[in-house]
C-alpha cells in the first residue's frame, strides 16, 4: 500500500478496544491486529470479552462482544483497565463500554447501525452521535457499513456478504492508524478463503479500503505509531494461555517419556485444551471425550494407572463433579493432573468471564483429609510453566495435582519466549520393576526423601498388586480398619504433600527500593495488574513490595519468613478472600484481603489507590 | 471346547505365557469377605478356574471394580486390580483399555453399581466398543449398604427403604444393554458353573465391550431371588437356554417353543401346537438386535418365567480402542511431534 503523507506522533502505549455484535467479527479482528502488532515486537497483552450465548439476539446488550489490546514501547503487564480507542460497531456496542471510558479518548463508531431500531434496543432515547453524549470525546462517525458495501460493488457476492466484510474495512483502518503492517493479513485472508475465491478478494479489498479511507479522510489528521519494545533477546510468538497449557503438557511427556492422555468433557473456557491436544496424535497424543465430567477424569486416572500421563481439563461445575475421583487418586496415589481454568460461580455463573474463587475446593473440596497440591500460572504464557511444574509434582510425588488458570489466562495473550525444549529438564517416572520388601512387592513401601509411593503399572511381572480407595495398610498396601494405622496414613498423605516444598524454589520478591514496608501477595492471573499497580504506586514515590506465589499448596518454605519481614500484607484476589484466608490461618498474619468480582481481570488503578492508603496509614 | 480354541480378537495382543496356569495362581492371600454361601463365591472360583485356560500373562490382566459387595472381587484375584469409586469403574476401565491393548481388562459391577449410579457410564462403554469385559452380578438389592432396593428389584419389592414397597419400575439389564448398541451381551447364572463358563470364554475372545450379567444369590438380604430359574424342579420350565442355529425351545421334553405372534412380535407357543418352522431360530451374530431384544423382553420380571440365558448378541463391530490407535498411529506414520516446532509455531519474531 502506499506512503502517506500525513504526520506520524509517536505513542508509548495504546489501549484498543473492539466491540460489536457477535456476528461482527471483533474476535477474529482483534487477533489479527494483534498478530501485526506482535510482529513488529510491541510489548502486548489482551482481553477477549465474549457472551456465553454464541448469537445472542443482534443489536443487543447481552450479544456484544469485545477485544482489548494494549501495546507498547515498553513491557507491560495487563491488557490496560480502560481503552483509549474504542471502535463501536452498533449502539449495543456503545452503550455496553461507554462507561469504561476516560474523556478525550477516541470513539470510531459504525454510524450505519444507528437506526431508530437498533437504538430502541439497547434504550436509547436519542441518538447519542446526535444528543451532545459524545461530547466529551474525539467522535470519528464513520459509515463502515456502508462504505463497505460501496467499496464492494464490483465484486460478485451478495449484500450479506460484503456487509460482513466490514470487520476487515474497520481493521484496515485501524492498521492504517497505528501504522500496523498488513502482509500477514492479507496472508492470513489468504489461507482463510482459499476455496472462496470471491470472499477473499472482497475480504481483502475492503481491508484495504479501510486502510485508503484513513490516508486520504480529512477526519484522520495524524497516524500514530508505537515504536518496538525492548525485550530481552530470543525468538518470540504470541501466544494465548489454553495452547500454552496444552504444550506444557505435551512437554512433559515428552520429558517425561509418558504418553498424554486427556480425558475431558467439554466446558467452557476449558474447551480449547481438549480441541488443542486433539491436534496433537502426531505426538502419541490420546484425547478422549468423554460422556461426563466423572468420566473424562475416571479416563485420565484409568490411564495413569496403566503409565500414561494422565490430564483432565474442567472448568465451573465440572470441578465440582470431579471430586470425588480426585479423592481417589489422592487414596491410590498415582499421577494425575486436573486442570481448572476458573470461571465466574457459583453453579453455572459466569461461563466466558473470569475469576479465582476455586482455590479452597482445590484445596479442601473434597471428603476426608486429602491433601491435593496446587499449581497456579501468573500470566498466558506462563501456563506453559505451570502445566510443565504439575507434571513434575505429579509423577515424581504419585499425587494429584490441581492446576488452577482462569478464563483470563486461557483466553488472553501475551508475547512469549519460545522456551529451548532441549534444554527442559527430564522428568523420571521412576516405574517400579522389581519387588521391594523380602521378595514381595509392598504398593505402599515409601521413598524416603519424597514420601512417594513405588509406581508399578500392570504388565509388569511378579508387581501384580491390588489397590482402592478404602484404607491400605502403610507399607503393604492391603486393607486395614486399623484406628493408628489410620492416623499415621493420614498424616503420611499430608507430610508427602508437604515435602513437595523442599523441591520448589523460594518466593521471590520484587522490592526495588528495598525499603518497602507493605507487601502485595497475590496468585494466578492477578499478577499482572497487581505488578502494573505496583509500578503506578512506586511512580508516585511509594514503596511497595510484590510477590507472588505459583505453588498454593505447599507453600514455599520460605513464605512465613517473607510474610513477617512487611509491616502488612495486602492480598488482592478475583474472590472474596481465599488466599487470605489461608494465610492467616497457616501463618497468624494479619493480612488485608482486597477483593474484585466483577468476571473480568483486576484494574490496577483502584489497587494502586488502597495500596497507597495502606502505605500512607502506617 | 476351551478357550484356546477359539479365535481371540478380544485377547489379540495381549502376551501369553507357556506356564501352566492353575486356578490356585489367581488366588490372594486375602481372607475373602463375603457372606457365607454368597453367590459370589462361586462366580469368583469360576472366573479363578477358567482363566489358566486362556494362558495369558497373568501381569497383564486387570480386574477394575466399583463399589458394592461384587466390586471386592479384584481383591481376591493374583493379577493387578482396583478398587475403585461407586459406579465409575467402566469409564476408568475405558481410559485404561484405551492406552494399554496389552493388557485384558475386566470390570466387576453390581446391579446398584452398573446400573443406578454408574449407568451413563455403563451405556457409554457399551455404544463405544471399549475392549472390556463387564461382569455384571444382579442380585436385586444393595446389599453392602444391608438391603435396599436396587433399580432390578420388583416392583413392589419390601425393603428397608420401601416398608410399603417399591414403586420403581426396574430395568432389565440385558434390554438395556442391547438398546445401548452393545456388540456382546449375555446372562449367566452363579451356581451354573459350567454355563457361566462357557459364556466367560465367548465375553473373553470378543473384541470390544462384552456385558455379562450373572444372576447371583445375595443370601442374606433377598436370598432366592433367583430361585424358581435355579430350582431343578421349575428351572427348565422357565429358564430359555439361547443356543445359536437352534430353534428356541424349552420347558420339559422342549414342550414350549418361542414362535412370531401375529403383529409380529414373539410368543411362547406350546411346542406340540406350532408348526416347526416356525419356531424361532436363533442367531447371536445376527446384525439386527431385534431379536435378542424380543427375547430379553419375554423375561417376567416377577415370576422369573420365560427367562432367556446365553449369549443373546456376539457381533464384530470396531472396537474404540483399536480405533484410536488406528488414528494416532496414521497421523505418526507422516512423522511424528517435533516438540522445538511445536512451541515455536508458525508466527514468530526475532528481538537482537
Ligand atoms: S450381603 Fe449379600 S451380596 Fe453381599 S456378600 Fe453378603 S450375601 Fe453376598
Amino acid at each position: 500500500m502506499s506512503t502517506d503523507a500525513k504526520a506520524v506522533v509517536p505513542l508509548g502505549h495504546v489501549v484498543i478496544r473492539f466491540a460489536g455484535d457477535s456476528g461482527d467479527g471483533m474476535q477474529l479482528t482483534g487477533d489479527r491486529f494483534t498478530s501485526e502488532t506482535a510482529g513488529l515486537g510491541n510489548d502486548l497483552s489482551t482481553l477477549p470479552d465474549f457472551p456465553a450465548e454464541i448469537r445472542a439476539p443482534a443489536g443487543t446488550l447481552p450479544g456484544v462482544s469485545a477485544f482489548q489490546l494494549h501495546f507498547a514501547d515498553h513491557d507491560i503487564m495487563t491488557p490496560g483497565d480502560r481503552p483509549d480507542v474504542l471502535v463501536a460497531m452498533n449502539p449495543a456496542a456503545l452503550k455496553a463500554n461507554l462507561k469504561d471510558l476516560r474523556a478525550g479518548c477516541t470513539l470510531i463508531v459504525n454510524t450505519d447501525e444507528f437506526t431508530k431500531r437498533n437504538l430502541e434496543k439497547v434504550d436509547y432515547a436519542s441518538n447519542p452521535l446526535e444528543d451532545g453524549t459524545l461530547d466529551s470525546y474525539d467522535v470519528q462517525a464513520i459509515g463502515l457499513t456502508s462504505m463497505t458495501v460501496e467499496a464492494l460493488s464490483g465484486f460478485d457476492i451478495t449484500k450479506k456478504d460484503a456487509e460482513r466484510a466490514k470487520n476487515m474495512f474497520a481493521l484496515g483502518l485501524l492498521c492504517w492508524l497505528y501504522s500496523r503492517p498488513t502482509q500477514g493479513t492479507i496472508d492470513f485472508l489468504k489461507a482463510k478463503f482459499a476455496k472462496k475465491p470471491e470472499i477473499l478478494a472482497a475480504n481483502i479489498a475492503a481491508f484495504e479500503a479501510g486502510w485508503s479511507f484513513g490516508e486520504t479522510t480529512e477526519s484522520f489528521a495524524v497516524r500514530y505509531e508505537v515504536k518496538p519494545a525492548p525485550m530481552r533477546a530470543g525468538l518470540y510468538r504470541n501466544i494465548t494461555g489454553n495452547p500454552a497449557l496444552a504444550y506444557g503438557l505435551i512437554a512433559a511427556s515428552q520429558q517425561s517419556g509418558l504418553p498424554l492422555f486427556l480425558g475431558s468433557y467439554p466446558i467452557t473456557p476449558a474447551s480449547d485444551i481438549l480441541h488443542e491436544l486433539s491436534k496433537h496424535k502426531n505426538f502419541g497424543v490420546v484425547t478422549f471425550q468423554a460422556e461426563d465430567e466423572i468420566a473424562g477424569i475416571g479416563a485420565a486416572l484409568g490411564a495413569a494407572y496403566g503409565g500414561a500421563l494422565g490430564v483432565t481439563t474442567t472448568s465451573g461445575p465440572g470441578i465440582a463433579l470431579k471430586s470425588e475421583t480426585i479423592g481417589l487418586a489422592v487414596s491410590l496415589e498415582l499421577p494425575l493432573i486436573v486442570v481448572d481454568v476458573q470461571r465466574g460461580g457459583p453453579s453455572t455463573g459466569l461461563p466466558t468471564k473470569t475469576e479465582q474463587a476455586d482455590l479452597l475446593q482445590a484445596m479442601f473440596g473434597r471428603n476426608g483429609e486429602a491433601p491435593v497440591p496446587i499449581v497456579a500460572p501468573r500470566s498466558p504464557g506462563d501456563c506453559f510453566d505451570a502445566a510443565f511444574e504439575a507434571a513434575r509434582i505429579a509423577i515424581t510425588y504419585r499425587t494429584p495435582v490441581l492446576l488452577l488458570s482462569d478464563g483470563y489466562l486461557a483466553n488472553g495473550s501475551e508475547p512469549w519466549a519460545v522456551p529451548d525444549a532441549a534444554s527442559l529438564p527430564a522428568i523420571d517416572p521412576g516405574f517400579a520393576t522389581e519387588p521391594n520388601h523380602d521378595g514381595e512387592f509392598w504398593p505402599y513401601l515409601r521413598d524416603s526423601e519424597t514420601l512417594a509411593r513405588p509406581w508399578a503399572v500392570p504388565g509388569t511381572p511378579g508387581l501384580e498388586h491390588r489397590i482402592g480407595g478404602l484404607e491400605k495398610a502403610d507399607g503393604s498396601g492391603n486393607i486395614s480398619y486399623d484406628p493408628d494405622n489410620h492416623d499415621h496414613m493420614v498424616r503420611l498423605r499430608q507430610a508427602k504433600v508437604e515435602a513437595i516444598a523442599r523441591s520448589i524454589g523460594p518466593l521471590e520478591v520484587d522490592d526495588p527500593s528495598g525499603e518497602a514496608r507493605v507487601l502485595v501477595l497475590g496468585w494466578g492471573s492477578t499478577y499482572g495488574p497487581i505488578g502494573a499497580a505496583c509500578r503506578a504506586v512506586r511512580a508516585e514515590g511509594g514503596n511497595v513490595a510484590q510477590a507472588h506465589l505459583r505453588h498454593l499448596n505447599p507453600f514455599p518454605a520460605n513464605t512465613a519468613e517473607v510474610l513477617r519481614a512487611y509491616d502488612r500484607v495486602i492480598i488482592p484476589e478475583m474472590n472474596l478472600g481465599q488466599l487470605a484466608l489461608l494465610i492467616r490461618g497457616r501463618f497468624l498474619v494479619d493480612a488485608i484481603s482486597y477483593n474484585q468480582v466483577r468476571g473480568m481481570p483486576f484494574t490496577s488503578e483502584e489497587l494502586a489507590s488502597t495500596i497507597t492508603d495502606v502505605i500512607e496509614s502506617l | 471346547m476351551t478357550a484356546t480354541d477359539l479365535p481371540m480378537p478380544g485377547l489379540a495382543l495381549v502376551p501369553r505365557t507357556d506356564e501352566k496356569q492353575s486356578a490356585k495362581d489367581f488366588k490372594t492371600d486375602q481372607e475373602v469377605r463375603w457372606c457365607p454361601g454368597c453367590g459370589d463365591y462361586a462366580i469368583l472360583a469360576a472366573v479363578q478356574g477358567f482363566l489358566p485356560e486362556l494362558g495369558l500373562r497373568k501381569e497383564n490382566i486387570v480386574f477394575v471394580s466399583g463399589i458394592g459387595c461384587s466390586s471386592r472381587f479384584p481383591y481376591y484375584m493374583n493379577t493387578y486390580g482396583m478398587h475403585s469409586i461407586h459406579g465409575r469403574a467402566p469409564a476408568i476401565a475405558t481410559g485404561l483399555a484405551l492406552t494399554r491393548p496389552d493388557l485384558s481388562v475386566w470390570v466387576v459391577t453390581g446391579d446398584g453399581d452398573a446400573l443406578s449410579i454408574g449407568g451413563n457410564h455403563l451405556i457409554h462403554a457399551l455404544r463405544r466398543n471399549v475392549n472390556l469385559k463387564i461382569l455384571l452380578f444382579n442380585n436385586r438389592i444393595y446389599g453392602l449398604t444391608k438391603g435396599q432396593y436396587s433399580p432390578t428389584s420388583e416392583t413392589g419389592k419390601i425393603t428397608k427403604s420401601t416398608p410399603l414397597g417399591s414403586l420403581d419400575h426396574s430395568f432389565n439389564p440385558v434390554s438395556l444393554a442391547l438398546g445401548a448398541e452393545a456388540s456382546f451381551v449375555a446372562r449367566t447364572m452363579d451356581s451354573d458353573r459350567k454355563h457361566l463358563t462357557e459364556v466367560l470364554r465367548r465375553a473373553a475372545a470378543h473384541e470390544g465391550t462384552a456385558l455379562v450379567e450373572i444372576m447371583q444369590n445375595c443370601n442374606i438380604f433377598n436370598d432366592g431371588a433367583w430361585e424358581p430359574l435355579k430350582d431343578s424342579e421349575t428351572s427348565d420350565d422357565r429358564m430359555i437356554r439361547l443356543a445359536d442355529g437352534q430353534p428356541v425351545v424349552f420347558g420339559k421334553d422342549g414342550s414350549k417353543a418361542v414362535v412370531r405372534g401375529e403383529a409380529g412380535h414373539i410368543v411362547v407357543a406350546d411346542t406340540s401346537e406350532v408348526d416347526p418352522a416356525e419356531i424361532i431360530v436363533f442367531d447371536s451374530h445376527a446384525d439386527d438386535p431385534g431379536l435378542a431384544f424380543a427375547l430379553s423382553r419375554l423375561a417376567d420380571i416377577h415370576s422369573l418365567e420365560n427367562t432367556a440365558v446365553g449369549v443373546f448378541r456376539d457381533v464384530q463391530r470396531p472396537a474404540y480402542d483399536r480405533l484410536v490407535r488406528e488414528q494416532v498411529a496414521s497421523v505418526q506414520a507422516q512423522g511424528e511431534g517435533d516438540l522445538q516446532s511445536l512451541l515455536r509455531g508458525k508466527d514468530t519474531w526475532t528481538v537482537s
